[in-house]
């Protein structure tokens, strides 16, 4: 499976990654394990203070979801660069999908790269993050950087 | 309240950061992560690993632990309910692992203004270092919205 992107041509889609709908459990869990207690993402008082309806996910929730992606198509130790804009705001109950293309293939500093175009979709087909990620295709076996 | 141009260069001090292998395992089982390079330590020790993988956007975690990480929205006179995340970046030149000692040194590099100001953008750049060697660059864009806020 790790080595799956080294098979991939420019063009190429990723099998895409579908991930539960983001719970209220799910925001408290990951504010504590990602050091991120803005209230704004767990206690429903605050967000209705900012006019907002509800809590909304941590952008960073999704960027961790779509790094869970990336790295189980390519190995981490390849990753070499990995940048993303957050687009919208993913509500409550929304259900993220993870899809990724590879954009280009390019020789690079002494070692063959892709690029991957990632995106991350709502059900409802707001696009709530777009991004990229630079992975080296050359290390086949287990040289650490 | 300070003048946000006046951020623009503004290096905050460098603070020492260590992933520990409990909240690793805990931030890979609420995204779902079942690699065990991130969550069993024998595993990640037979991958050739001195320890559990510090997941990639996992650095953006341990650049919270930065003291007093919200002091500049203060100083901006910003509230932390008008603050989103704009974008982030993050640039790898080696793994890092759990236990290891790492030194990161945020600094403030740009602040901009759109849609006459109601929206700006304060951009932040850590550089992560390990005994002096490069692990990683991140970059921070928030944005800072008008909201109407009541207490």
């Amino acid at each position: 499976m790790t080595t799956m992107l080294q098979e991939l041509t420019v063009g190429a889609e990723l099998p895409p990654l579908a991930l539960p709908p983001i719970s209220r459990t799910t925001l408290a869990l990951f504010a504590g394990a990602s050091n991120d207690h803005n209230p704004i993402h767990i206690d429903s008082d605050v967000a209705h203070s900012a006019g907002l309806d509800d809590v909304f996910a941590h952008g960073m929730l999704s960027m961790a979801y779509l790094a869970r992606f990336v790295t189980s198509t390519a190995r981490q130790w390849d990753l070499r660069s990995y940048r993303v804009r957050f687009a919208a705001i993913t509500p409550l109950h929304g259900r993220p999908t993870c899809t990724g293309r590879v954009a280009a293939i390019e020789e690079r500093g002494g070692e063959r790269q892709a690029d991957l175009d990632l995106t991350v979709t709502l059900a409802d087909g707001t696009v709530t993050l777009r991004g990229t990620a630079t992975v080296a295709l050359h290390n086949d076996q287990g040289d650490l950087p | 309240m300070i003048d946000p141009t006046d951020l623009i260069g503004r290096q905050l001090p460098s603070f020492t950061a260590i992933a520990e292998r409990g909240q690793l395992r805990f931030f890979a089982d609420v995204l779902g992560e079942t690699d065990p390079v991130y969550t069993d330590l024998a595993h990640a020790r037979e991958a050739g690993y001195p320890d559990l993988l510090i997941p990639p956007t996992f650095l953006f975690s341990l650049e919270l632990t930065r003291p007093n990480p919200h002091g500049v929205l203060g100083e901006l006179g910003v509230d932390m309910r008008q603050v989103l995340h704009g974008e982030q970046s993050f640039r790898y030149h080696s793994l890092a692992f759990a236990g290891e000692e790492l030194v990161l040194t945020p600094s403030y590099s740009d602040y901009y203004e759109k849609k006459g100001g109601a929206l700006r953008f304060l951009v932040r750049r850590t550089a992560i270092t390990r005994e002096g060697e490069p692990v990683a660059e991140l970059e921070n864009v928030l944005v800072i919205r008008e909201l109407e806020l009541t207490t």
